[in-house]
């Protein structure tokens, strides 16, 4: 009777290859997408992300195989990011398997690419990948602004205006990543996915910081977001998706454990 | 026997041709799942298969641009009686009238119009994507040994529209996502989810292996 809350185990693609290994014993190739993807799938997972990385622009098309790939094997919901820039890349994704894209840089750079995705595909494929960091002294309000390039260059916008600027536009669903968070496994900041979830009426996937299950569990009871997403915690095998389920189902939280 | 997936560029339709084949052989059949997108192979076909997502009106206009396809339908569908599943948006257009951004006319399969959900928590998201349960209202055969109810299997839904059914008789299933929203209609030969069953595993597998041995 209740909508559950996802976990989302996020996969880093470069060159049609996963970076950061999955710590998988059973799987046959941890550096295949498609092998972690399976095992994700097996394991319960509720949706799965890939985020393309690829920089050569000569391998761009590696992340349509692995789509394609996955969708052969996985029934579940595909979100595809990375180097998203025109609605050809949107279609080519969809058509290989994708259910989901999120855009990140081109929405910065041109937010009519939003709208105009939105129109062609509808705004329920179509995720806007928000990277922010607090720009707000101590003592301050806080504030967020939105960064690029992997977090180190500032755009002056504000994150929350912003993702409702987005909204407008027609993003579906937004991916928060706190740039400040992301990799230090201090946990999401909370506060950031709270200030955007509260002020726009589409579900918001916290992501950035995940270093334990309580983290997740914050993300959903604190940070107001439907969903919460993370990279290393599982690909190191630190915690199973079975595991962060049941964990979160145990502090109150409604999950999917069928 | 022959089943049918329309394509008419919308949405993925891999994964939905994909889910079919497999459903086709974890349950020993032997079946030719066709993604096509000839009004003469789908008026032929012995199982249809109706997708889509996006918005209403879009998914419409994309059906018709296809020359002869809305025919095809009628001729399979409600003349020679052959099973209908319709999914997502491929549900909702098997209503009266589509209300998402304009007023668009469906097939008139199964009476009420599309129109925006209103969960009674306002906290709740609009679009409900995600993992739900589901309520039937009255038994039907593609929910054949399917659990249902709060401690049933999952769907997975991405959807800020419904379909408000006019005859009780004709949903078969809601979700709770602040009130009751249409999850599942039924009438005759067809049929039609709301949810995503190629994406839905266990149920959805069990949802479309139930189609393929439906005898309406």
């Amino acid at each position: 009777m209740t909508l559950k809350a996802r976990v989302i185990p996020c996969l880093d693609v470069k060159d049609g290859r996963v970076v950061k290994g999955v710590n998988f014993l059973d799987l046959i190739d941890a550096g295949d997408p498609v092998e972690s993807a399976k095992a994700y799938d097996a394991a319960g997972a509720d949706e799965l992300c890939f985020l393309d990385i690829t920089a050569s622009s000569d391998n761009r098309d590696t992340i349509f195989d692995v789509v394609a790939r996955t969708a052969d094997h996985c029934f579940m919901p595909l979100t595809v990011g990375g180097g998203v820039r025109q609605i050809a890349d949107i279609r080519k994704l969809l058509l290989a398997g994708a259910d989901k894209v999120s855009i990140n840089s081109a929405a910065v750079k041109n937010p009519d690419f939003v709208a105009e995705a939105a129109d062609k595909f509808g705004n329920q494929c179509i995720v806007v990948s928000i990277d922010a960091k607090k720009v707000s002294a101590s003592g301050e309000d806080d504030r967020w602004e939105i960064f690029t390039h992997g977090g180190r260059q500032s755009t002056g916008i504000d994150a929350v205006e912003f993702a409702q600027r987005m909204v407008k536009l027609g993003a579906g669903e937004l991916l928060v990543t706190s740039m400040d968070r992301d990799g230090t496994k201090s946990g999401y900041d909370i506060a950031l996915t709270r200030t955007i979830a509260d002020s726009v009426r589409v579900p918001v996937i916290a992501s950035g910081g995940v270093g334990t299950l309580d983290d997740l569990v914050a993300g959903i009871r604190d940070g107001h977001a439907t969903a919460v997403l993370a990279a290393s915690i599982f690909h190191f095998g630190t915690y199973s998706i079975g595991e962060a389920k049941r964990y979160m189902a145990e502090h109150g939280i409604a999950m999917r454990l069928d | 026997m022959r089943v049918a997936i329309i394509d008419y560029g919308s949405g993925n339709l891999r994964s939905a041709t994909k889910a079919f084949e497999r459903a086709v052989r974890e349950a020993g059949m032997t079946a030719d799942i066709e993604l096509t997108d000839r009004p003469d192979r789908v008026a032929s076909a012995d199982r249809i298969v109706l997708p889509g997502v996006g918005a209403y009106a879009d998914c419409r206009r994309g059906l018709d641009a296809v020359d002869g396809m809305h025919a095809a339908l009628t001729e399979a569908v409600e003349k020679a009686g052959r099973p209908f599943l319709g999914i997502c948006v491929g549900m909702q257009l098997m209503s009266s009238r589509g209300l998402e951004k304009t007023t668009t006319k469906g097939f008139g399969w199964i009476k009420g119009d599309v129109v925006e959900m209103a969960p009674s928590d306002p906290t709740l998201k609009i679009p409900q994507i995600g993992w739900n349960t589901l309520d039937l209202h009255r038994p039907h055969p593609l929910f054949e040994g399917i659990r249902t109810g709060a401690d049933g299997l999952h769907a997975y839904f991405v959807h800020s529209y419904h379909l408000a059914v006019e005859n009780p008789e004709e949903l078969v299933a809601t979700t709770g996502y602040g009130g009751a929203m249409t999850a599942f209609v039924a009438k005759d030969n067809t049929a039609g989810a709301q949810f995503h069953p190629e994406k839905s595993q266990v149920l959805g597998l069990a949802l479309i292996t139930n189609f393929l041995r439906w005898k309406p």
